[in-house]
């Protein structure tokens, strides 16, 4: 029963990130480099947060606050990343292989949100895993029978989140659209508060928002990585235009 | 106990399968093809075929019969150039991380499944005199780790000068001998030990008779693979178990505090043994280069990209032809390949590239190809598996990200300098930061958030 519920978490928790990274990263030796750079990035916000937590001891019980500064710092690591992705462009060390797809600059902010992802998604949820395989149930401690089920899905939640989060972080910055680095992180402040409500047991607020924002932050992404309506029209109509650059295309493009 | 393992055939195999690998390296995916498949038949035709374009001439036949399967010989396009060796750069990159990511996934797995490893029996190497019994205040523990890692070190720089002067005295037959031997004790003895263990967690009955076929047929393949010849992909597996299997007897075998030590002292040594001017390593990787012989083959695991051409083009127009060459190679390495006893050239080096600059091609041969000591590989699991024994996850996470960034830095700087450089001080330092920031300060905050369902 504990191995089932393990696999089960598992594969909620990590499935979706495991294809993406398999099917569209892990033949692409500079993007699993970028991956790594970037949940490399990831961790450094962490820590930062968690020496802000730790130093602000007063304030160690209201988690509110430890949240909305750990956003706040994993936004602020996600630009500096950003910065030093574009200082590498600039230097020629990545301008040979972005010349080589159209797609590279979306790919590159593609990788490095999964990156984060699934690196915010080990963290908050290895610890969970490892305690399953233990001589317990679900609902740990006496706590609530969905505890597990809830902590696989918001972690699915927030890896895919991250993805679009740094697919869209990416273009506003590149871009200069402002606007958009304050949608990602008001919603990700949005959805990191709602989760408190868990404590509560009340899951359904969680669980809405966080799909409700992951559903938007999709759309929104593909429509920053030059999706359309029409792009998704012509993809079922099996006719690329030559200037498609939607997710879709950049799952498929050809490694460099 | 040693992991040594001479990999004769690594310089050869690796110039052949890289000669086999250029006429098509346009893309990625012949590189990536199954190595398996360079069987030797395979590699003779090679051979053939490189014996033919060979007599062209040797200064400029010699480049261009091995460039012109790779069409950028020529300096007209150095953009192409460019390319390809960023190419490389990112794949040797990768050719790295991959087996790395595995030694220490064989590291981590058993330790947090098999007791036996990250319990301490109460015994100790002999290295390590001091023991840290329980009862002595931090201080005294302190005191007796950095005592233990001083005598580590010492032990290590002794057996790195002993090797060195074995091998300037050129008594290639001794260091044949001593890596021979302790690679025996591994591939069969620890081997032994460690089905044993697992047998025992996964409660499998087994008789002696079957285990002792098991034992004799993996330490006998894994003999002939290193220290003779057998497939790449082959010898590669066996390179990152031995490595696996030592840094599962330091885990075991040393105290706590001691280990965090020894990692720190081992990688300063590092340090500066690789880059001293008479640092032990340096002047073994100089005396090498002098002889123009490949840097110990030996305990190093290689990623068998570029390199070998450069090696294979700069033996071979000082010696004799090629058919002579081929045999003579595989005398020469198993003499002198059986490179340095462990830790000392293991952790020596990622001996990369370490070739001279002679000429711009050769820069390129370097870099496409790169070595990693199997002392990186064994005292990167030794951190990763000895903060997995405590039983954060999180921690592990950590400091294996940590330590693939180090090696990501460190292969940078390497694409840089263009010299042998050692690769333990940035992966280790970062390896031992996080370890102790995440378990000391990000532990209590994802705790927090996990328990009460947080997510950030």
């Amino acid at each position: 029963m504990t191995l089932m519920t393990l696999f089960g978490c598992i594969f909620i928790a990590f499935g979706p990130a495991t294809v993406i990274f398999l099917v569209a990263v892990a033949r692409d030796h500079f993007h699993v480099i970028i991956m790594i750079s970037s949940a490399f990035f990831w961790l450094l916000s962490l820590l930062i947060s968690s020496i802000w937590w730790t130093i602000v001891s007063p304030l160690k019980t209201q988690l509110a606050f430890g949240v909305a500064f750990s956003v706040l710092f994993q936004e602020l690591f996600r630009y500096a990343f950003f910065v030093l992705i574009k200082k590498a462009e600039d230097s020629e060390l990545v301008s040979l292989a972005s010349k080589s797809s159209g797609l590279f600059k979306h790919k590159t902010a593609f990788v490095s949100g999964l990156g984060y992802g699934i690196m915010s998604g080990l963290f908050a949820m290895v610890n969970i895993l490892a305690d399953i395989t233990g001589p317990g149930a679900p609902g740990l401690n006496g706590e609530s029978p969905q505890f597990l089920i809830i902590s696989a899905l918001l972690t699915c939640a927030f890896v895919l989140l991250n993805t679009f989060w740094g697919i869209i972080w990416f273009e506003s910055c590149s871009e200069k659209k402002y606007g958009y680095l304050v949608v990602v992180f008001g919603s990700h402040l949005f959805v990191s508060l709602m989760t408190l409500l868990n404590n509560k047991e009340s899951y359904l607020g969680s669980m809405l928002s966080a799909y409700l924002v992951l559903v938007v932050m999709a759309v929104l992404a593909f429509k920053v990585a030059g999706g359309s309506l029409q792009n998704l029209h012509s993809i079922f109509a099996r006719k690329l235009p030559s200037d498609m650059r939607s997710e879709d295309v950049t799952v498929v493009s050809p490694t460099t | 106990m040693s992991d040594s393992e001479a990999d004769e055939n690594t310089c050869l195999m690796s110039s052949e399968s890289t000669s086999q690998l250029c006429p098509t390296g346009d893309s990625d995916t012949p590189m990536e093809r199954d190595l398996d498949e360079q069987t030797n038949e395979e590699i003779e035709r090679l051979e053939r075929l490189r014996r033919r374009k060979r007599p062209e001439g040797n200064d400029d036949g010699q480049s261009s019969s091995q460039d012109n399967d790779r069409p950028n010989s020529n300096a007209d396009d150095d953009e192409y150039d460019e390319e390809e060796e960023l190419k490389y750069g990112f794949k040797s990159v990768m050719m790295l991380i991959v087996p790395v990511s595995l030694c220490l996934f064989v590291v981590v797995a058993t330790v947090t499944s098999v007791t036996y490893y990250s319990q301490s029996s109460g015994q100790y190497l002999i290295y390590t005199p001091f023991h840290e019994q329980k009862g002595i205040s931090k201080a005294e523990k302190a005191g007796h780790a950095f005592l233990n890692a001083i005598i580590v070190i010492g032990v290590v720089l002794g057996m790195t000068i002993l090797l060195v002067i074995l091998y300037m005295k050129k008594c290639y037959k001794i260091i044949a001998g001593w890596l021979i031997l302790s690679s025996l004790l591994l591939l069969f003895f620890f081997s032994f030990i460690y089905i044993q263990e697992i047998l025992q967690v996964y409660n499998i009955a087994m008789d002696y008779f079957t285990l002792s076929l098991i034992v004799w047929n993996f330490g006998v393949v894994g003999m002939v693979c290193i220290h003779w010849k057998g497939p790449l992909l082959l010898q590669q597996i066996y390179l990152i178990l031995v490595s696996a299997l030592m840094a599962l007897v330091f885990i075991k075998y040393l105290p706590d505090w001691t280990t965090w030590f020894i990692l720190g002292a081992i990688s300063i040594y590092d340090l500066f043994a690789v880059l001293c001017p008479n640092g032990p390593l340096q002047i073994l990787v100089r005396t090498a280069q002098e002889r123009n012989e490949p840097i110990f083959p030996a305990l190093i695991y290689s990623s068998t990209i570029m390199w070998g051409i450069g090696m294979a083009n700069e033996n071979e127009p000082g010696r004799t032809t090629e058919e002579p060459v081929n045999t003579e190679a595989f005398d020469q390495v198993s003499d002198e390949g059986d490179g340095p006893s462990r830790s000392e050239a293991s952790h020596a080096v990622s001996a990369l590239a370490g070739q001279d600059r002679e000429s711009n091609r050769n820069y390129e041969d370097e870099e496409k190809g790169v070595k990693l000591g199997l002392g990186d590989f064994i005292f990167y699991s030794v951190l990763v598996g000895k903060a997995s024994s405590y039983g954060d996850w999180n921690t592990t996470i950590a400091c294996y990200v940590a330590i693939l960034i180090g090696l990501c830095l460190t292969l940078l700087l390497l694409m840089i300098f263009k010299r042998a450089l050692p690769a333990l001080p940035i992966s280790i330092a970062f390896g031992l930061v996080f370890n102790f920031a995440t378990s000391e300060l990000v532990k209590p905050f994802t705790d927090e958030l996990a328990s009460k369902q947080v997510f950030i």
